[in-house]
């Protein structure tokens, strides 16, 4: 339990400090912008309580709101994403079925799942997120550009940092 | 009573839903807007602090690019000194001095939070209210505008930049003095942005200068904005409008000037008392 509680936290830093200094001037021609924070939702354990996960989820959007002077942008964002998680893992996940209970992580739950995951969750929590800064119907085109693209980039990061901490599992 | 329960406990995911999102919603409402102050912004003690840090850090990987535009800069202002002006003729020294009232002051600052790839940027600087900075002021630096300061704390202020969906600047032709309007183009190119409502009959050539007109309430007149790139031609407009390449770097920001417009209360109270009027 404090094991998990450690991971989390320190992951939780590393992907803020990621994202607020390296990631937020980071763009590739004025159209793609990764936001893979949220790699720290995907990642909390299938156990975690539907209130620990929403608070933990509006807890990161809002420190992510803090640091890009957007109040309220991202935590809204990442609740809708905290709620989508739970409908996608009910449906795909059966909870008994495990021995020990594993974490929705790339190399405990093989390639082909984890990366449905993502792509799914980072399409709904970007459309959200890019639709609800412009906010502009007139800009519609070109926000949907953005959001696709940068859902891409942000999906390609999450990918590579998965193969990157990737562990074999023996079954 | 108890039916109600047991129906919200096996929904809870989508009851909690509703209530963070309503809560988020609430704060990008209320907290978004051009006006109000907000705690949660950079400005506030804590992000404040590490991205003055981090600015520390990073301030020294671009010292050599920074001494050179003040160098450049140094040379200009030396350029203006009047004892750089040889004086020709006896007229020019019956000029009284105190005729002038000083009507802008500069407060240097340096920028420790920025960015350009948003659909709305906002810079941090390092001095605040103590420093006399307060809502409204407008900032350039020495290529060109800036922004306009949205909220002040003690030590810190947050700046609206110039790549804003709101930015509207009231901005002229500097060789043939026409009025148009300066717009942010919604393509989120940090190095362009649009002129607008340029009267017809005016016939601007590519490369001509853009500044800030005499009309615009926030900054002096004939700061630079940019130069013509593209002229956008649609028949049967009423008005021209075309592409500004902008003057600025906002990437590469260092230092910024804050303007003190010293007339700016007395212009307030005029335009209050014939708002009172109308």
């Amino acid at each position: 339990m404090i094991r998990i509680f450690i991971v989390n936290l320190v992951r939780f830093a590393i992907l803020v400090f990621l994202q607020v200094f390296l990631l937020k001037n980071f763009t590739l021609y004025n159209l793609s912008t990764p936001y893979p924070y949220i790699l720290f939702i995907l990642l909390l354990q299938f156990q975690t309580p539907n209130i620990v996960l929403f608070v933990l989820s509006f807890v990161i959007g809002i420190t992510i709101d803090a640091f890009y002077d957007t109040p309220g942008l991202h935590a809204a964002a990442c609740t809708l994403l905290a709620f989508a998680r739970i409908l996608f893992i009910s449906v795909t996940v059966e909870k008994d079925g495990f021995d020990n209970e594993p974490d929705p992580t790339l190399d405990a739950m093989g390639f082909r799942w984890f990366f449905m995951y993502a792509l799914i969750l980072t399409l709904i929590h970007h459309f959200f997120l890019f639709n609800l800064e412009v906010f502009r119907i007139s800009e519609i085109q070109y926000t949907f550009t953005r959001f696709v693209l940068s859902s891409v980039f942000t999906v390609f990061l999450m990918l590579i940092s998965g193969l990157l901490f990737f562990r074999r599992k023996e079954r | 009573m108890r039916n109600l329960l047991i129906f919200i406990s096996k929904y809870n995911a989508f009851f909690l839903f509703i209530i963070f999102e309503f809560i988020s919603i609430f704060i990008l409402v209320n907290y978004n807007s051009f006006q109000k102050a907000t705690y949660i912004e950079s400005s506030n003690n804590v992000t404040g602090t590490v991205y003055d840090k981090m600015s520390q850090i990073s301030g020294y990987l671009s010292l050599g690019k920074v001494n050179d535009s003040l160098a450049t800069e140094n040379a200009r202002l030396h350029n203006l000194l009047k004892s750089s002006f040889y004086v020709d003729t006896l007229v020019k020294r019956k000029v009284v001095d105190s005729i002038y009232k000083q009507q802008y002051t500069y407060i240097m600052a340096k920028v420790i939070n920025n960015s350009v790839n948003h659909r709305n940027n906002y810079l941090t600087i390092n001095k605040g209210s103590k420093d006399g900075i307060a809502k409204g002021m407008s900032v350039i630096c020495s290529a060109g505008v800036v922004g306009v300061v949205v909220n002040t704390s003690e030590h810190l202020a947050n700046i609206q930049s110039v790549l804003h969906k709101e930015t509207r600047i009231s901005a002229m032709l500097a060789d043939t003095r026409d009025i148009g309007n300066f717009l942010w183009g919604d393509n989120l190119d940090p190095h362009a942005g649009l002129l607008v409502d340029v009267a017809n009959n005016v016939k601007p050539r590519k490369g001509e200068l853009v500044v800030t007109s005499n009309l615009s309430s926030i900054y002096p007149a004939g700061i630079p904005i940019g130069k013509i790139s593209s002229l956008q031609s649609k028949d049967g407009g009423l008005f021209l409008n075309m592409d500004v390449a902008l003057a600025v770097d906002y990437s590469k920001l260092e230092y910024v000037y804050v303007i003190n417009n010293r007339l700016a209360t007395e212009q307030t109270q005029v335009e209050a008392a014939r708002k009172k009027d109308d």
